[in-house]
């Protein structure tokens, strides 16, 4: 069952919400709205369900919603129609409707919230920004101290605990946020764009580290972004938004292939595909390969040549006329391209893109896919320019729009 | 013109009026705010002028050294007061600290809450606003009737004239202070849980903190900035002594008692600055 489960959400900020109501539901804009009521519709029609353990990030660009629909899930944002459902031991509350005491219990032991600018307290030390959230349940002081210390190991902070928020680094200052959210063990994380205000290189090791940690803690985190490279490395489902309503809502690899409309589309022409599309999307399916004299032939000039049994096993291999056996991919590549030269190489469908590139790199051949031993498909120079060309948009017309989206994107 | 002027509006009259009729049903109230601030002020001074010179005087030195950490305010502090004790102005001088401190504590025992109401209510925010102005721009002899007619002479209405005066800095900078906390930190508080209680106890006050400091720091000297001109309603201490040598154009006893007035001011200035802003700093 779903942890969280949005049932057409809607959220209206203003007086006239009623009014707007009735526009939007008659299928008004959110600029009709806005002229005719003066209020602002914030998410439309919200409908979502996100399973236990699963990163699920909002992404769009700013003032899409994303984060305003964050902010209903711990009531920041008091819904105005429609039903939240949190799973909790069993039965299912309704955030839209539950009362003040109830939201509070949530708040303390369940959701935590990291956010964008971090909201450090700067008159506590980082050890005591840290038991925020316990001082504020009530816990002793003493049990404070050692769920503290503990936060603080898991993020690598503890001997910083007695200096001042503005003493650390942005990125140092984002564990502090990190550990303050999980210092009262709730199940589920919010997190508010928490990496954009960091420069590149620690936004990424912050996102390495997010991801290394969600392994052990196994955490429901709803993730807000406006960059879809960043959203598809940690999502494990992405939903994109668009003038407050959910436009897609996919595993980011769908989304990669099969944009719903323009909007996504542009996102995607802007994506970085090597960690995002994988080999069985990228391959040639061997049904669509052609047999000559009984062999497949791969590679430059056919150099590869590839007999199968009955059931699609690999039989007997040859490069350049010498046989060769066929060898398993590692998954990183150990020892580099001097040891994988001049081999022929299996993989299962699951390899990414860059991957893929790595592997036709280091070993000079194509990467032949492999599924329970079968063969389902290669990976070739061909396979990986048709990639690559199918992010940068097939036609001028279509290159020139993806610019005006990363302008967009800034402003 | 002549019709203008011949039609005049009693606006004078209708305030008096209506200083009577207030009067006239809540002298009782008037009576026991007079009772009670009477009291207060002239224990303070009772205590103060019971303790020693010389072991007052030690005891400011070492307030100060145990909120500066520092030797060189007191030893600042000590010959100026010895100076004063030496003019003879010791007993004014306590009485016109008693007067001081009092209307400090009464500005921020109402104002701090005012200041975090109107930071909270935007209406109160709005209604609150002209009355601060009125307190801040309105002469202060003007005033200075009516408390008489409510508190009687003597040092109670001096006091009450002080604090319409001195209280507005710390609404305005407890105002300031906490409707000047980030959206963010709110965010955070409520995201945790915080109940409003909380709220406000553990980010809107902390963050507010150093400018609510500044804000009773002012009402301070604001307020001994008012000691000449409550000793014209009775209130003893160094304003007295100002208004008698004006009186009789005594210059050397002028001289001495602004002399005494202005030690007052730098000690009190000097003690309540804060010294490093260290923990608050942002």
């Amino acid at each position: 069952m779903a942890v969280l489960e949005f049932k057409s959400v809607d959220l209206i900020f203003g007086r006239a919400w009623q009014e707007a109501l009735c526009l939007v539901d008659e299928g008004a804009g959110r600029e009709a709205v806005l002229e005719k009521t003066g209020a602002v519709v914030g998410v439309h029609d919200a409908n979502l369900a996100i399973e236990e353990g699963e990163i699920c990030v909002l992404m769009g660009l700013s003032g899409s919603g994303k984060s305003s629909l964050l902010r209903c899930i711990n009531g920041l944002n008091p819904i105005t129609r429609g039903e939240l459902l949190i799973d909790d031991g069993g039965h299912r509350i309704d955030i839209a409707s539950c009362d003040a005491a109830t939201l509070r219990r949530l708040r303390t032991d369940r959701i935590a919230m990291v956010f964008q600018q971090f909201a450090l307290m700067p008159w506590r030390t980082v050890a005591e920004n840290v038991g925020f959230g316990l001082e504020l349940k009530g816990v002793s002081k003493v049990e404070r101290t050692a769920r503290v210390a503990e936060k603080l190991d898991l993020v690598g902070l503890s001997q910083w605990r007695d200096k001042y928020a503005h003493e650390l680094s942005g990125g140092m200052q984002q564990r502090v946020g990190l550990a303050r959210a999980f210092a009262t063990d709730g199940d589920i994380l919010l997190m508010d764009e928490p990496f954009s205000a960091l420069d590149p290189l620690i936004r990424q090791h912050l996102q390495d580290e997010l991801m290394e940690l969600q392994q052990r803690l196994k955490k429901t985190i709803v993730f807000v972004s406006h960059d879809l490279d960043e959203a598809m490395k940690i999502g494990s489902h992405i939903a994109i938004m668009e003038s407050g309503r959910i436009v897609q809502y996919g595993r980011p690899e769908e989304i990669a292939l099969n944009p719903a409309n323009d909007y996504v589309a542009r996102f995607v022409a802007h994506m970085n595909p090597m960690n995002v599309l994988r080999g069985g999307s990228l391959m040639t399916p061997l049904a669509a390969l052609a047999e000559t004299g009984g062999a497949l032939r791969l590679g430059a000039g056919g150099r590869v040549a590839l007999r199968l049994s009955a059931d699609r096993r690999p039989e007997r291999l040859t490069l350049a006329g010498e046989t060769v056996t066929l060898r398993h991919w590692d998954g990183s590549g150990e020892g580099g391209a001097a040891a994988w030269r001049d081999s022929v190489v299996a993989a299962s469908a699951d390899i990414t893109m860059g991957e893929a590139i790595l592997i036709r790199h280091m070993s000079g051949n194509p990467v032949l896919l492999v599924e329970d031993g079968q063969m389902i498909g290669v990976v070739g120079d061909e396979e990986i320019y048709r990639g690559l060309l199918r992010q940068t948009g097939k036609s001028e017309g279509g290159r020139r729009d993806a610019n005006r989206m990363g302008d967009n994107r800034d402003g | 013109m002549e019709w203008l002027t011949s039609h005049k509006i009693p606006l004078g009259r209708w305030i008096e009026d209506g200083v009577d009729v207030v009067y006239e049903h809540s002298f009782w109230f008037f009576d026991a705010i007079s009772t009670g601030l009477g009291f207060v002020i002239e224990g303070l001074i009772a205590i103060l002028l019971w303790l020693p010179a010389l072991l007052l005087i030690a005891m400011i030195a070492g307030l100060a050294f145990a909120l500066h950490r520092n030797w060189r305010l007191p030893l600042l502090i000590v010959p100026a007061l010895l100076l004063v004790a030496n003019m003879g102005y010791w007993e004014e001088m306590v009485e016109t600290i008693a007067l001081v401190l009092t209307s400090t504590a009464v500005c921020v025992l109402i104002g701090v809450p005012l200041g975090i109401a109107a930071a909270h209510r935007p209406w109160f925010q709005a209604g609150l606003r002209p009355v601060l102005d009125l307190m801040q721009t309105i002469p202060t002899f003007v005033y200075l009737i009516p408390t008489m007619v409510f508190f009687g002479l003597g040092v109670v209405p001096g006091l009450i004239s002080t604090v319409v005066f001195a209280m507005p800095a710390p609404i305005r900078l407890t105002y300031l202070g906490v409707s000047g906390v980030p959206r963010e930190l709110i965010e955070a508080g409520e995201a945790f849980g915080a109940t409003p209680g909380q709220l406000l106890r553990k980010v809107e006050l902390p963050y507010a903190m150093p400018a609510i400091m500044t804000g009773i720091t002012q009402c301070i000297m604001l307020s001994l900035s008012m000691v000449v001109i409550a000793a014209l309603v009775g209130a003893d201490g160094l304003g007295k002594e100002v208004v008698r040598a004006l009186n009789s154009a005594d210059i050397a006893r002028g001289f001495e008692s602004g002399l005494a007035i202005v030690i007052v001011a730098i000690l009190l200035d000097r003690i309540c600055k804060r010294a490093d802003p260290g923990a608050g700093g942002r």
